[in-house]
């Protein structure tokens, strides 16, 4: 299954938020967005799970999910959005109850993402108790549990600290050689974007519109070997967004 | 430089106090020294009788309520009206309080209304109910019902408006169906709200008990408190109010303990 972007256009009240977004997703893949604050990443990625209409344009799906596929488009959000009052395993069973399990089969499959990312000894604990890194990872879980076709990551990491954000990054690359995932991965740290992205899809600042898609032909569990390479691509992305970042910066936020 | 100034001397401490500590024997020891001052006081005769007779005669007044049988007829037909009311007023009151939180039509509609009946003191309305639904137990449980439902919606409606918007778009976003997101994600995400609310609609309840008793009523803790009354018999009335603490706090403890147990998730 793939996704086509056509022509997506998108505001809010008076203000234009997308422009002609034309672009095509490919499956088993990793596509970065990245743009300075306020482009309207995020919007686009609630575009393209459904989780808002775009004014016009369409989000198109090609192709069928592949059968076990319980939620084709599968979110994973910065603020990880996990029930404070469920477990960890709690919140990963949340997303399957509605599909008539039985409740061994259930818990065979908690037991497997939980495993996957390696937090079958903190089942039993709630949110609270965990740091972000884990939470994030609880998330994961989560979005794994339902076999997605597509991960829509929307800045998973910038709510961590550099260090967890360095260890998930590394969670995400083993993850990524193992199971071959396809995801949309909206960030505007470009470090995270040479490291995860096969491609890179700039945007401008509002209206976003698409400036440049970089292709980065590097294996993802390889590219620590690369680093002048990626180095290269990063400021290269930087010189793309600086101006467009800095002008951004300077107007006013409901302006 | 001179040899004092080289030595130095510590930066003061100023980051102190602002932070209350549980001291658990302080607590007691006020209400026993109020209590034996009270007592001391009836004794010497500084305090007159006929004006607050002395703990132990209102003790003995309690005893003999409990030793007649009396305090189970009037404390049972006070709890039961307290509880359906307050159970009925509540349910409704959630019931209501959700579907202003969720459809647009029932905020439209109802939210005027409930603020506009809200601050009316249901005392006022005590006669119309008597008019409505006899002097009997309907008026009483009515009055009671009415008190507490508006609360309760209140608390409600502003704890549905709190939940977590990202969490309800997190159980869209993986296919939840709608009655799943209210059973699982906003009503859980209310209750930190609706259950501070059980506080305030229990007091009202318990005041709008006693007041609804002192009207036509036989047996109840008010009826009680309004007989004392008017023989004068100002240690019954003692041990009626002493009644009605107990009863706050018990229902205080059991909303504590309900909080603790459904809140546990929190802090």
């Amino acid at each position: 299954m793939e996704l086509r972007l056509d022509g997506l256009h998108h505001g809010y009240g008076d203000i234009e938020v997308l422009r002609d977004i034309d672009l095509d997703i490919p499956a088993g893949r990793v596509v970065c967005i990245v743009g300075p604050s306020g482009c309207g990443k995020s919007t686009l990625l609630r575009l393209i799970g459904g989780l808002e209409l775009p004014d016009r344009g369409s989000v198109i799906q090609i192709g069928e999910p592949p059968g076990d596929s319980l939620n084709p488009l599968t979110y994973i959000f910065q603020d990880f959005a996990l029930l404070p009052w469920r477990t960890v395993e709690g919140n990963v069973r949340l997303v399957l109850e509605d599909h008539g399990f039985a409740r061994d089969e259930s818990a065979r499959i908690v037991a497997d993402v939980l495993s996957r990312t390696r937090l079958s000894e903190f089942r039993n604990a709630f949110p609270r108790q965990l740091s972000g890194g884990m939470k994030q990872r609880v998330a994961i879980a989560r979005a794994l549990s339902v076999s997605p076709a597509f991960l829509l990551m929307d800045e998973p990491l910038s709510a961590l600290d550099a260090q967890t954000r360095e260890l998930l990054m590394d969670d995400l690359i083993d993850l990524w050689t193992r199971e071959r995932f396809s995801a949309v991965y909206i960030t505007h740290n470009l470090q995270e974007a040479v490291r995860l992205g096969h491609r890179v899809v700039v945007l401008s600042r509002r209206p976003g519109a698409i400036r440049e898609i970089l292709e980065i032909d590097l294996p993802l569990d390889a590219r620590a070997g690369y680093a002048a390479e990626l180095e290269t691509h990063r400021q290269h992305l930087w010189r793309l967004i600086r101006d467009e970042a800095q002008a951004a910066e300077l107007e006013l936020v409901d302006g | 430089m001179a040899e004092a100034e080289r030595a130095g001397r510590p930066v003061s401490f100023r980051g102190g106090g602002f932070m209350p500590r549980p001291l658990g024997v302080v607590g007691p020891l006020v209400f026993v020294a109020i209590v034996g001052i009270w007592e001391t006081g009836s004794r010497t005769g500084l305090i007159p009788p006929l004006i607050l007779p002395a703990p132990s005669e209102a003790l003995a007044a309690l005893a003999h309520l409990f030793e007649t049988g009396l305090l189970w007829k009037h404390l049972s037909a006070s709890v039961q009206r307290l509880l359906v009311g307050w159970t009925v007023g509540t349910v409704l009151g959630i019931a209501v309080g959700v579907s202003i939180g969720l459809f647009s039509l029932a905020r439209a509609g109802m939210a005027p209304i409930v603020a506009a009946i809200f601050p009316i003191p249901k005392i006022a309305l005590l006669p119309l109910f008597v008019i409505w639904f006899g002097i009997g137990e309907g008026s009483k449980i009515a009055t009671i019902l009415f008190g507490t439902f508006f609360p309760t919606v209140i608390a409600t409606y502003g704890g549905v408006d709190n939940v977590d918007r990202s969490l309800i778009r997190m159980g869209q976003s993986f296919g939840l169906s709608w009655s799943s997101i209210v059973r699982k994600i906003i009503l859980p995400g209310a209750l930190p709200a609706i259950l501070p609310g059980f506080r305030i609609s229990a007091a009202i309840a318990i005041v709008l008990l006693v007041a609804a008793e002192m009207i036509g009523a036989e047996f109840g803790v008010g009826a009680y408190i309004l007989l004392a009354g008017s023989l004068m018999a100002i240690d019954e009335l003692i041990a009626g109010v002493v009644i009605l603490s107990i009863m706050g706090l018990t229902v205080n403890w059991l909303i504590a303990r309900a909080e603790r147990f459904f809140l546990r998730w929190r802090l």
